[in-house]
Protein backbone atom coordinates (compact mmCIF):
# COMPACT_ATOMS: atom_id res chain seq x y z
CA UNK A 1 0.00 0.00 0.00
CA UNK A 2 0.95 3.65 -0.79
CA UNK A 3 2.42 5.11 2.79
CA UNK A 4 -0.40 7.54 2.81
CA UNK A 5 -2.95 5.22 3.20
CA UNK A 6 -0.83 4.04 5.37
CA UNK A 7 -0.69 6.73 7.14
CA UNK A 8 -4.34 7.34 7.26
CA UNK A 9 -4.87 3.67 8.40
CA UNK A 10 -2.34 4.64 11.46
CA UNK A 11 -3.77 7.77 11.88
CA UNK A 12 -7.38 6.28 12.31
CA UNK A 13 -6.19 3.27 14.47
CA UNK A 14 -4.69 5.52 16.82
CA UNK A 15 -7.82 7.91 17.08
CA UNK A 16 -9.86 4.58 17.97
CA UNK A 17 -7.69 3.58 20.22
CA UNK A 18 -7.05 6.65 22.46
CA UNK A 19 -10.67 6.91 22.56
CA UNK A 20 -10.88 3.14 23.44
CA UNK A 21 -8.37 3.84 26.42
CA UNK A 22 -10.35 7.54 27.37
CA UNK A 23 -14.12 5.97 27.44
CA UNK A 24 -13.55 1.91 28.53
CA UNK A 25 -10.17 1.90 30.51
CA UNK A 26 -10.24 5.90 32.23
CA UNK A 27 -14.32 6.41 32.07
CA UNK A 28 -15.78 3.11 32.55
CA UNK A 29 -12.68 2.01 35.13
CA UNK A 30 -13.00 4.85 36.85
CA UNK A 31 -16.75 4.24 37.30
CA UNK A 32 -16.37 0.44 37.91
CA UNK A 33 -13.51 1.35 40.71
CA UNK A 34 -15.78 3.63 42.43
CA UNK A 35 -18.78 1.45 42.48
CA UNK A 36 -16.77 -1.75 43.67
CA UNK A 37 -14.82 0.25 46.45
CA UNK A 38 -18.29 1.12 47.46
CA UNK A 39 -18.93 -2.29 47.55
CA UNK A 40 -16.24 -3.33 49.37
CA UNK A 41 -16.81 -0.89 51.71
CA UNK A 42 -20.85 -1.72 52.34
CA UNK A 43 -21.65 1.63 50.47
CA UNK A 44 -23.81 2.29 47.16
CA UNK A 45 -21.15 4.08 45.44
CA UNK A 46 -21.97 6.57 42.79
CA UNK A 47 -25.85 6.28 42.13
CA UNK A 48 -27.51 9.67 40.87
CA UNK A 49 -26.07 10.48 37.41
CA UNK A 50 -27.41 8.41 34.84
CA UNK A 51 -28.92 4.50 35.40
CA UNK A 52 -26.53 2.90 38.62
CA UNK A 53 -24.95 6.19 38.22
CA UNK A 54 -23.20 5.28 34.83
CA UNK A 55 -22.94 8.60 33.61
CA UNK A 56 -21.14 9.57 36.27
CA UNK A 57 -17.28 9.87 35.12
CA UNK A 58 -18.62 11.30 31.51
CA UNK A 59 -20.21 14.05 34.28
CA UNK A 60 -16.65 14.24 36.10
CA UNK A 61 -15.07 14.76 32.41
CA UNK A 62 -16.99 17.61 31.49
CA UNK A 63 -16.22 19.44 34.75
CA UNK A 64 -12.73 18.93 34.55
CA UNK A 65 -12.91 20.38 31.17
CA UNK A 66 -13.65 23.58 32.86
CA UNK A 67 -11.43 23.59 35.61
CA UNK A 68 -8.54 26.06 35.24
CA UNK A 69 -5.30 25.00 34.38
CA UNK A 70 -2.53 26.33 37.74
CA UNK A 71 1.37 26.09 37.29
CA UNK A 72 2.84 27.05 40.36
CA UNK A 73 4.93 29.72 40.36
CA UNK A 74 7.78 28.05 41.38
CA UNK A 75 7.69 25.04 38.88
CA UNK A 76 9.59 24.50 35.52
CA UNK A 77 6.53 24.93 33.36
CA UNK A 78 7.54 23.46 30.13
CA UNK A 79 8.48 19.89 31.64
CA UNK A 80 5.45 20.19 34.15
CA UNK A 81 2.98 20.61 31.19
CA UNK A 82 4.90 17.60 29.21
CA UNK A 83 4.61 15.47 31.60
CA UNK A 84 0.88 13.91 31.70
CA UNK A 85 1.40 13.88 27.95
CA UNK A 86 4.11 11.40 28.03
CA UNK A 87 1.86 9.37 30.46
CA UNK A 88 -0.84 9.14 28.70
CA UNK A 89 1.09 8.63 25.26
CA UNK A 90 3.05 5.74 26.84
CA UNK A 91 -0.23 4.34 27.67
CA UNK A 92 -1.36 4.43 24.20
CA UNK A 93 1.63 3.29 22.88
CA UNK A 94 1.01 -0.27 24.78
CA UNK A 95 -1.48 -0.79 23.19
CA UNK A 96 -0.50 -1.24 19.65
CA UNK A 97 0.83 -4.62 20.04
CA UNK A 98 -2.26 -6.28 22.21
CA UNK A 99 -4.44 -8.44 19.65
CA UNK A 100 -8.18 -7.82 20.60
CA UNK A 101 -9.17 -11.49 18.99
CA UNK A 102 -9.50 -13.52 15.37
CA UNK A 103 -11.70 -12.69 12.66
CA UNK A 104 -11.89 -15.66 10.34
CA UNK A 105 -7.89 -15.70 10.07
CA UNK A 106 -7.65 -12.09 10.54
CA UNK A 107 -6.34 -11.13 13.79
CA UNK A 108 -7.28 -7.65 15.57
CA UNK A 109 -4.17 -5.76 16.57
CA UNK A 110 -2.57 -2.60 14.91
CA UNK A 111 0.81 -3.84 14.60
CA UNK A 112 2.08 -7.39 15.06
CA UNK A 113 5.78 -6.56 15.93
CA UNK A 114 7.95 -9.28 16.18
CA UNK A 115 9.30 -8.18 19.64
CA UNK A 116 6.07 -7.14 21.38
CA UNK A 117 6.08 -8.29 25.11
CA UNK A 118 9.25 -6.66 24.42
CA UNK A 119 8.63 -3.74 22.95
CA UNK A 120 5.11 -3.87 25.83
CA UNK A 121 7.45 -3.35 28.58
CA UNK A 122 10.01 -0.99 26.91
CA UNK A 123 6.72 1.32 26.43
CA UNK A 124 5.65 0.62 30.02
CA UNK A 125 8.49 2.03 31.56
CA UNK A 126 8.04 5.21 29.72
CA UNK A 127 5.72 5.82 32.47
CA UNK A 128 8.02 6.31 34.99
CA UNK A 129 9.23 9.16 33.35
CA UNK A 130 6.33 11.44 32.60
CA UNK A 131 5.75 10.31 36.73
CA UNK A 132 9.31 11.61 37.69
CA UNK A 133 9.37 14.70 35.71
CA UNK A 134 6.24 15.54 37.09
CA UNK A 135 7.27 14.96 40.13
CA UNK A 136 10.21 16.71 39.83
CA UNK A 137 9.20 19.97 38.02
CA UNK A 138 5.91 20.42 40.69
CA UNK A 139 9.10 22.40 43.14
CA UNK A 140 6.75 20.24 45.64
CA UNK A 141 7.89 18.68 48.56
CA UNK A 142 4.85 15.75 48.60
CA UNK A 143 5.08 15.56 44.60
CA UNK A 144 9.23 15.07 44.72
CA UNK A 145 8.56 12.57 47.27
CA UNK A 146 6.43 10.69 45.31
CA UNK A 147 8.29 10.79 42.07
CA UNK A 148 11.22 9.22 43.55
CA UNK A 149 9.57 6.76 45.43
CA UNK A 150 8.10 6.01 41.91
CA UNK A 151 11.11 5.96 40.32
CA UNK A 152 12.71 3.30 43.02
CA UNK A 153 9.46 1.19 42.61
CA UNK A 154 9.55 0.93 39.04
CA UNK A 155 12.91 0.03 38.59
CA UNK A 156 13.09 -2.64 41.28
CA UNK A 157 9.65 -4.03 39.49
CA UNK A 158 10.93 -4.30 35.88
CA UNK A 159 13.02 -7.35 36.17
CA UNK A 160 10.61 -9.41 37.75
CA UNK A 161 8.11 -7.89 35.20
CA UNK A 162 11.19 -8.96 32.83
CA UNK A 163 11.62 -12.38 34.23
CA UNK A 164 8.11 -13.35 33.51
CA UNK A 165 7.73 -12.22 29.82
CA UNK A 166 11.03 -13.86 29.62
CA UNK A 167 9.54 -16.90 31.06
CA UNK A 168 6.68 -16.94 28.27
CA UNK A 169 9.22 -16.02 25.18
CA UNK A 170 11.25 -18.86 26.47
CA UNK A 171 8.02 -21.48 26.25
CA UNK A 172 6.40 -20.21 23.32
CA UNK A 173 9.78 -19.17 21.63
CA UNK A 174 8.60 -16.24 20.36
CA UNK A 175 8.29 -12.43 21.69
CA UNK A 176 5.29 -11.89 19.12
CA UNK A 177 2.24 -11.34 21.18
CA UNK A 178 0.00 -12.97 18.23
CA UNK A 179 2.99 -16.17 18.35
CA UNK A 180 2.60 -16.14 22.23
CA UNK A 181 -1.36 -16.67 21.87
CA UNK A 182 -0.77 -18.93 18.78
CA UNK A 183 1.53 -21.11 20.71
CA UNK A 184 -1.24 -21.67 23.76
CA UNK A 185 -3.82 -21.78 20.81
CA UNK A 186 -1.01 -25.06 19.59
CA UNK A 187 -0.72 -26.62 23.34
CA UNK A 188 -4.29 -26.54 23.67
CA UNK A 189 -4.12 -24.90 26.89
CA UNK A 190 -2.99 -21.88 29.07
CA UNK A 191 0.78 -21.49 29.47
CA UNK A 192 -0.65 -20.62 33.23
CA UNK A 193 -1.42 -24.50 33.29
CA UNK A 194 0.65 -26.02 30.59
CA UNK A 195 3.70 -26.23 29.63
CA UNK A 196 4.06 -28.18 25.68
CA UNK A 197 3.88 -31.19 25.26
CA UNK A 198 4.95 -33.62 26.56
CA UNK A 199 5.76 -31.92 29.58
CA UNK A 200 1.88 -30.51 29.99
CA UNK A 201 0.52 -30.60 33.68
CA UNK A 202 3.78 -31.57 35.03
CA UNK A 203 4.48 -27.90 33.99
CA UNK A 204 1.63 -26.40 36.20
CA UNK A 205 3.69 -25.56 39.13
CA UNK A 206 6.51 -23.72 36.75
CA UNK A 207 3.20 -22.07 35.72
CA UNK A 208 1.91 -20.52 38.58
CA UNK A 209 4.56 -19.40 39.75
CA UNK A 210 5.35 -17.63 36.38
CA UNK A 211 2.19 -15.69 36.51
CA UNK A 212 1.87 -14.98 40.12
CA UNK A 213 5.39 -12.71 39.80
CA UNK A 214 4.32 -11.51 36.67
CA UNK A 215 0.98 -10.24 38.33
CA UNK A 216 3.02 -9.08 41.55
CA UNK A 217 5.00 -7.29 39.29
CA UNK A 218 2.59 -5.67 36.93
CA UNK A 219 0.45 -4.18 40.02
CA UNK A 220 3.60 -3.03 41.57
CA UNK A 221 4.20 -1.25 37.97
CA UNK A 222 0.48 0.10 37.77
CA UNK A 223 1.65 1.56 41.44
CA UNK A 224 -1.88 0.18 42.50
CA UNK A 225 -2.46 -1.16 45.97
CA UNK A 226 -0.75 -2.78 47.64
CA UNK A 227 2.20 -0.83 45.95
CA UNK A 228 0.89 2.45 45.57
CA UNK A 229 3.55 4.23 47.57
CA UNK A 230 3.83 6.68 44.89
CA UNK A 231 0.94 8.74 45.55
CA UNK A 232 -0.28 7.12 49.04
CA UNK A 233 -2.95 10.09 49.61
CA UNK A 234 -2.39 9.82 53.44
CA UNK A 235 1.08 10.70 53.62
CA UNK A 236 2.10 12.45 50.64
CA UNK A 237 -1.07 13.68 49.88
CA UNK A 238 -1.40 12.70 45.95
CA UNK A 239 1.93 12.26 45.26
CA UNK A 240 3.72 13.58 41.78
CA UNK A 241 0.59 15.20 40.60
CA UNK A 242 -0.43 16.80 43.57
CA UNK A 243 0.25 20.27 41.54
CA UNK A 244 -1.79 19.03 38.86
CA UNK A 245 -5.49 20.38 38.53
CA UNK A 246 -8.19 19.84 35.94
CA UNK A 247 -7.58 17.93 32.21
CA UNK A 248 -3.91 17.44 33.38
CA UNK A 249 -4.97 15.59 36.26
CA UNK A 250 -7.58 13.61 33.61
CA UNK A 251 -4.53 12.74 31.56
CA UNK A 252 -2.37 11.05 34.87
CA UNK A 253 -5.71 9.05 35.31
CA UNK A 254 -6.37 7.74 31.99
CA UNK A 255 -2.53 7.44 31.63
CA UNK A 256 -3.14 5.01 35.14
CA UNK A 257 -6.01 3.22 34.46
CA UNK A 258 -4.67 2.79 30.18
CA UNK A 259 -2.07 1.43 31.95
CA UNK A 260 -3.52 -0.79 33.72
CA UNK A 261 -5.60 -1.71 31.38
CA UNK A 262 -2.97 -2.88 29.27
CA UNK A 263 -0.86 -4.91 31.78
CA UNK A 264 -4.22 -7.21 32.54
CA UNK A 265 -4.19 -7.29 28.54
CA UNK A 266 -1.12 -8.43 28.50
CA UNK A 267 -0.73 -10.98 31.10
CA UNK A 268 -4.07 -12.18 29.66
CA UNK A 269 -2.25 -12.52 26.35
CA UNK A 270 0.66 -14.38 28.26
CA UNK A 271 -0.89 -16.57 31.00
CA UNK A 272 -4.65 -16.90 30.05
CA UNK A 273 -5.10 -18.12 26.62
CA UNK A 274 -5.90 -14.26 25.19
CA UNK A 275 -8.96 -14.33 22.92
CA UNK A 276 -9.18 -18.32 23.11
CA UNK A 277 -12.16 -20.17 24.57
CA UNK A 278 -11.63 -22.28 26.79
CA UNK A 279 -12.36 -25.89 26.16
CA UNK A 280 -14.95 -27.36 28.74
CA UNK A 281 -16.64 -30.34 27.79
CA UNK A 282 -20.11 -29.76 28.30
CA UNK A 283 -20.94 -31.19 31.42
CA UNK A 284 -18.34 -28.99 33.09
CA UNK A 285 -20.21 -25.96 32.07
CA UNK A 286 -23.10 -27.00 33.07
CA UNK A 287 -21.86 -27.62 36.49
CA UNK A 288 -20.48 -23.25 36.45
CA UNK A 289 -23.75 -22.49 35.25
CA UNK A 290 -25.90 -24.66 38.14
CA UNK A 291 -23.05 -23.49 41.47
CA UNK A 292 -23.59 -20.06 40.06
CA UNK A 293 -27.61 -19.99 39.95
CA UNK A 294 -27.07 -21.75 44.21
CA UNK A 295 -24.94 -18.97 44.41
CA UNK A 296 -27.41 -16.73 43.09
CA UNK A 297 -30.23 -18.17 44.31
CA UNK A 298 -29.07 -18.16 48.06
CA UNK A 299 -28.27 -14.61 47.68
CA UNK A 300 -31.60 -13.53 46.06
CA UNK A 301 -34.17 -15.42 48.64
CA UNK A 302 -32.36 -15.11 51.81
CA UNK A 303 -31.61 -11.77 53.84
CA UNK A 304 -28.10 -11.10 52.23
CA UNK A 305 -29.86 -9.49 49.20
CA UNK A 306 -29.79 -6.23 51.73
CA UNK A 307 -25.98 -6.78 52.24
CA UNK A 308 -24.11 -4.48 49.97
CA UNK A 309 -20.98 -6.40 50.73
CA UNK A 310 -22.23 -9.54 48.92
CA UNK A 311 -23.30 -7.21 45.68
CA UNK A 312 -20.08 -7.89 43.49
CA UNK A 313 -20.72 -11.57 44.51
CA UNK A 314 -24.09 -11.45 43.13
CA UNK A 315 -23.12 -9.79 39.93
CA UNK A 316 -20.15 -12.15 39.52
CA UNK A 317 -22.47 -14.70 39.88
CA UNK A 318 -25.25 -13.67 37.35
CA UNK A 319 -22.53 -12.72 34.38
CA UNK A 320 -20.98 -16.12 35.22
CA UNK A 321 -24.47 -17.87 34.81
CA UNK A 322 -25.51 -16.34 31.80
CA UNK A 323 -21.80 -17.27 30.18
CA UNK A 324 -21.72 -20.43 31.25
CA UNK A 325 -25.43 -21.01 30.20
CA UNK A 326 -24.45 -19.73 26.33
CA UNK A 327 -21.62 -21.89 26.55
CA UNK A 328 -23.31 -25.36 28.11
CA UNK A 329 -25.94 -24.88 25.08
CA UNK A 330 -23.20 -23.50 22.69
CA UNK A 331 -20.87 -26.59 23.37
CA UNK A 332 -23.98 -29.02 23.18
CA UNK A 333 -24.57 -27.61 20.13
CA UNK A 334 -21.37 -28.75 18.57
CA UNK A 335 -20.48 -24.68 18.18
CA UNK A 336 -16.81 -24.17 18.06
CA UNK A 337 -15.88 -21.57 18.70
CA UNK A 338 -19.28 -20.43 20.90
CA UNK A 339 -18.39 -16.72 21.34
CA UNK A 340 -17.16 -14.45 18.68
CA UNK A 341 -13.52 -13.97 20.01
CA UNK A 342 -13.20 -10.50 21.24
CA UNK A 343 -15.65 -11.15 23.72
CA UNK A 344 -13.33 -14.27 25.65
CA UNK A 345 -10.25 -11.63 25.40
CA UNK A 346 -12.30 -8.63 27.14
CA UNK A 347 -13.94 -11.09 29.70
CA UNK A 348 -10.57 -12.28 31.07
CA UNK A 349 -9.32 -8.74 30.49
CA UNK A 350 -12.00 -7.50 33.32
CA UNK A 351 -11.58 -10.78 35.47
CA UNK A 352 -8.11 -9.41 35.57
CA UNK A 353 -8.81 -6.00 36.36
CA UNK A 354 -12.14 -6.63 38.73
CA UNK A 355 -9.14 -8.93 40.44
CA UNK A 356 -6.85 -5.62 40.62
CA UNK A 357 -9.68 -3.40 42.23
CA UNK A 358 -10.24 -6.16 44.74
CA UNK A 359 -7.13 -6.16 46.17
CA UNK A 360 -6.78 -2.61 46.50
CA UNK A 361 -9.58 -2.11 48.49
CA UNK A 362 -8.73 -5.62 50.58
CA UNK A 363 -4.93 -4.79 51.44
CA UNK A 364 -3.33 -2.36 52.71
CA UNK A 365 -0.11 -0.26 51.67
CA UNK A 366 3.20 -1.78 51.80
CA UNK A 367 6.10 0.00 53.52
CA UNK A 368 8.77 1.17 51.24
CA UNK A 369 11.12 -0.99 52.72
CA UNK A 370 9.07 -3.85 52.84
CA UNK A 371 8.27 -3.34 49.09
CA UNK A 372 11.69 -3.28 47.77
CA UNK A 373 12.68 -6.34 49.64
CA UNK A 374 9.87 -8.18 48.04
CA UNK A 375 11.31 -7.02 44.69
CA UNK A 376 14.89 -8.02 45.28
CA UNK A 377 14.81 -10.60 47.71
CA UNK A 378 11.79 -12.70 47.32
CA UNK A 379 10.95 -12.23 43.26
CA UNK A 380 14.25 -11.56 41.90
CA UNK A 381 15.37 -14.70 43.33
CA UNK A 382 12.59 -16.82 42.47
CA UNK A 383 11.94 -15.30 39.03
CA UNK A 384 15.72 -16.71 37.79
CA UNK A 385 15.41 -19.84 39.64
CA UNK A 386 12.02 -20.32 37.95
CA UNK A 387 13.38 -19.30 34.61
CA UNK A 388 16.33 -22.22 35.28
CA UNK A 389 14.20 -24.40 36.21
CA UNK A 390 11.52 -24.26 33.57
CA UNK A 391 14.82 -24.19 31.15
CA UNK A 392 16.18 -27.75 32.19
CA UNK A 393 12.65 -29.01 32.04
CA UNK A 394 12.35 -27.97 28.64
CA UNK A 395 15.72 -29.11 27.69
CA UNK A 396 15.49 -32.50 29.20
CA UNK A 397 11.92 -33.54 28.17
CA UNK A 398 10.60 -30.85 26.11
CA UNK A 399 11.34 -32.47 22.70
CA UNK B 1 7.69 -0.70 2.91
CA UNK B 2 9.05 -3.80 5.28
CA UNK B 3 7.59 -5.06 7.69
CA UNK B 4 9.78 -4.06 10.27
CA UNK B 5 10.02 -0.34 9.41
CA UNK B 6 5.95 0.04 9.00
CA UNK B 7 5.58 -1.35 12.06
CA UNK B 8 7.51 1.06 13.42
CA UNK B 9 5.78 3.70 11.32
CA UNK B 10 2.96 2.93 13.07
CA UNK B 11 4.52 3.12 15.99
CA UNK B 12 5.74 6.58 15.17
CA UNK B 13 2.29 8.16 13.96
CA UNK B 14 0.99 6.58 16.99
CA UNK B 15 3.00 8.94 19.13
CA UNK B 16 2.21 11.77 17.37
CA UNK B 17 -1.53 11.13 17.10
CA UNK B 18 -1.32 10.44 20.85
CA UNK B 19 0.38 13.64 21.49
CA UNK B 20 -2.15 15.26 19.38
CA UNK B 21 -5.51 13.35 21.43
CA UNK B 22 -3.67 14.32 24.53
CA UNK B 23 -3.38 17.98 24.02
CA UNK B 24 -6.46 18.52 22.75
CA UNK B 25 -8.69 18.15 25.64
CA UNK B 26 -5.88 21.03 27.05
CA UNK B 27 -7.00 23.63 24.20
CA UNK B 28 -10.80 23.09 25.00
CA UNK B 29 -9.79 24.10 29.16
CA UNK B 30 -7.45 26.65 27.50
CA UNK B 31 -11.35 27.88 25.74
CA UNK B 32 -13.70 27.35 28.56
CA UNK B 33 -11.75 27.48 31.74
CA UNK B 34 -11.41 30.53 33.81
CA UNK B 35 -8.11 32.81 34.45
CA UNK B 36 -7.32 34.52 37.29
CA UNK B 37 -3.70 35.31 38.48
CA UNK B 38 -3.58 35.59 41.53
CA UNK B 39 -0.41 35.43 43.83
CA UNK B 40 -1.62 33.45 46.87
CA UNK B 41 -3.13 31.03 43.82
CA UNK B 42 0.07 30.17 42.52
CA UNK B 43 1.70 29.33 45.02
CA UNK B 44 2.92 25.43 46.18
CA UNK B 45 1.13 24.02 47.83
CA UNK B 46 2.28 22.38 51.51
CA UNK B 47 -0.42 21.50 53.77
CA UNK B 48 -1.99 25.10 53.91
CA UNK B 49 1.26 26.62 54.91
CA UNK B 50 3.35 29.23 53.02
CA UNK B 51 5.94 26.74 51.66
CA UNK B 52 9.47 26.38 53.18
CA UNK B 53 12.42 26.54 51.26
CA UNK B 54 12.34 25.05 47.61
CA UNK B 55 11.87 21.45 46.93
CA UNK B 56 14.76 20.98 44.80
CA UNK B 57 17.24 21.30 47.60
CA UNK B 58 20.12 18.79 48.23
CA UNK B 59 18.83 15.76 49.11
CA UNK B 60 19.67 12.09 49.23
CA UNK B 61 18.78 9.87 46.30
CA UNK B 62 18.17 6.69 48.99
CA UNK B 63 17.30 4.31 45.99
CA UNK B 64 20.67 4.56 43.86
CA UNK B 65 22.68 1.74 45.12
CA UNK B 66 19.26 -0.12 43.78
CA UNK B 67 19.58 1.62 40.74
CA UNK B 68 23.01 0.30 40.37
CA UNK B 69 22.43 -3.23 40.72
CA UNK B 70 18.95 -2.49 38.31
CA UNK B 71 21.13 -1.55 35.84
CA UNK B 72 23.11 -4.99 35.86
CA UNK B 73 19.92 -7.47 36.14
CA UNK B 74 18.19 -5.04 33.28
CA UNK B 75 21.43 -5.65 30.43
CA UNK B 76 21.35 -9.82 31.74
CA UNK B 77 17.69 -9.33 31.17
CA UNK B 78 18.34 -7.93 27.59
CA UNK B 79 20.74 -10.45 26.92
CA UNK B 80 18.22 -13.10 28.01
CA UNK B 81 15.84 -12.30 25.60
CA UNK B 82 17.55 -13.56 22.49
CA UNK B 83 18.71 -16.97 24.59
CA UNK B 84 14.56 -17.47 25.42
CA UNK B 85 13.64 -16.86 21.57
CA UNK B 86 15.89 -19.53 20.21
CA UNK B 87 16.81 -21.93 23.08
CA UNK B 88 14.89 -24.71 22.60
CA UNK B 89 16.62 -25.30 18.78
CA UNK B 90 19.83 -24.54 20.51
CA UNK B 91 19.20 -27.56 22.91
CA UNK B 92 21.39 -28.80 25.81
CA UNK B 93 24.37 -26.66 25.40
CA UNK B 94 22.50 -23.37 25.29
CA UNK B 95 20.80 -24.22 28.17
CA UNK B 96 24.37 -24.98 30.18
CA UNK B 97 25.88 -21.65 28.97
CA UNK B 98 22.92 -19.55 30.23
CA UNK B 99 23.09 -21.49 33.92
CA UNK B 100 26.26 -20.79 34.15
CA UNK B 101 25.79 -16.99 33.19
CA UNK B 102 22.60 -16.86 35.73
CA UNK B 103 24.75 -18.68 38.11
CA UNK B 104 27.35 -15.64 38.01
CA UNK B 105 24.52 -13.02 38.38
CA UNK B 106 23.27 -14.94 41.01
CA UNK B 107 26.63 -14.67 42.86
CA UNK B 108 26.15 -10.98 42.50
CA UNK B 109 22.87 -10.77 43.70
CA UNK B 110 24.32 -12.70 46.58
CA UNK B 111 27.51 -10.29 47.12
CA UNK B 112 25.25 -7.14 46.72
CA UNK B 113 22.81 -8.71 49.36
CA UNK B 114 25.57 -9.69 52.06
CA UNK B 115 26.95 -5.99 51.65
CA UNK B 116 23.93 -4.24 52.37
CA UNK B 117 23.48 -3.05 49.24
CA UNK B 118 19.70 -3.85 48.87
CA UNK B 119 19.01 -2.22 52.29
CA UNK B 120 16.93 0.84 52.53
CA UNK B 121 18.22 3.24 54.78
Amino acid sequence: MPWFIELLKATGLAVVIFTFLAVVSAMFGVYLERKISGWIQARLGPKHVGPQGLLQTVADTVKLLQKEHITPRNADALIFNAAPVIVAVAALLDWIVIPFGKFGGRVLVVRDINIGVLYFAAMASVTVIGIISGGWSSNNKYALLGGLRSAAQMISYEIPLALGILWVAMVAGTLSTVGIVDAQVKQGSWFMFKLPPPIGWFGLPFGILASLTFLTAATAEVNRVPFDLPEAESELVAGYFAEYTGMRFALFQLGEYGEMFGMAGVATIMFFGGWTEPHLQPWMWLLVTLASLVVVAVILFSGLRQTLLVRPILILASLGFLLSLVMFFGSRAGLSPVLPSPVWFLTKLFALVFFLMWMRWTYPRLRLDQLLNLSWKVLLPLGLLNLVATGFVLTAWGR
Amino acid sequence: MPKVLLDWFYVAVFAVVGTLMAVLPLGVVWLLAPRADLPQKNITYESGVIPFGQAWAQFNVRYYLFALVFVVFDVEVIYLYPWAVVFRQLGTFAFAEMLLFVLILLVGLAYAWRKGALEWV
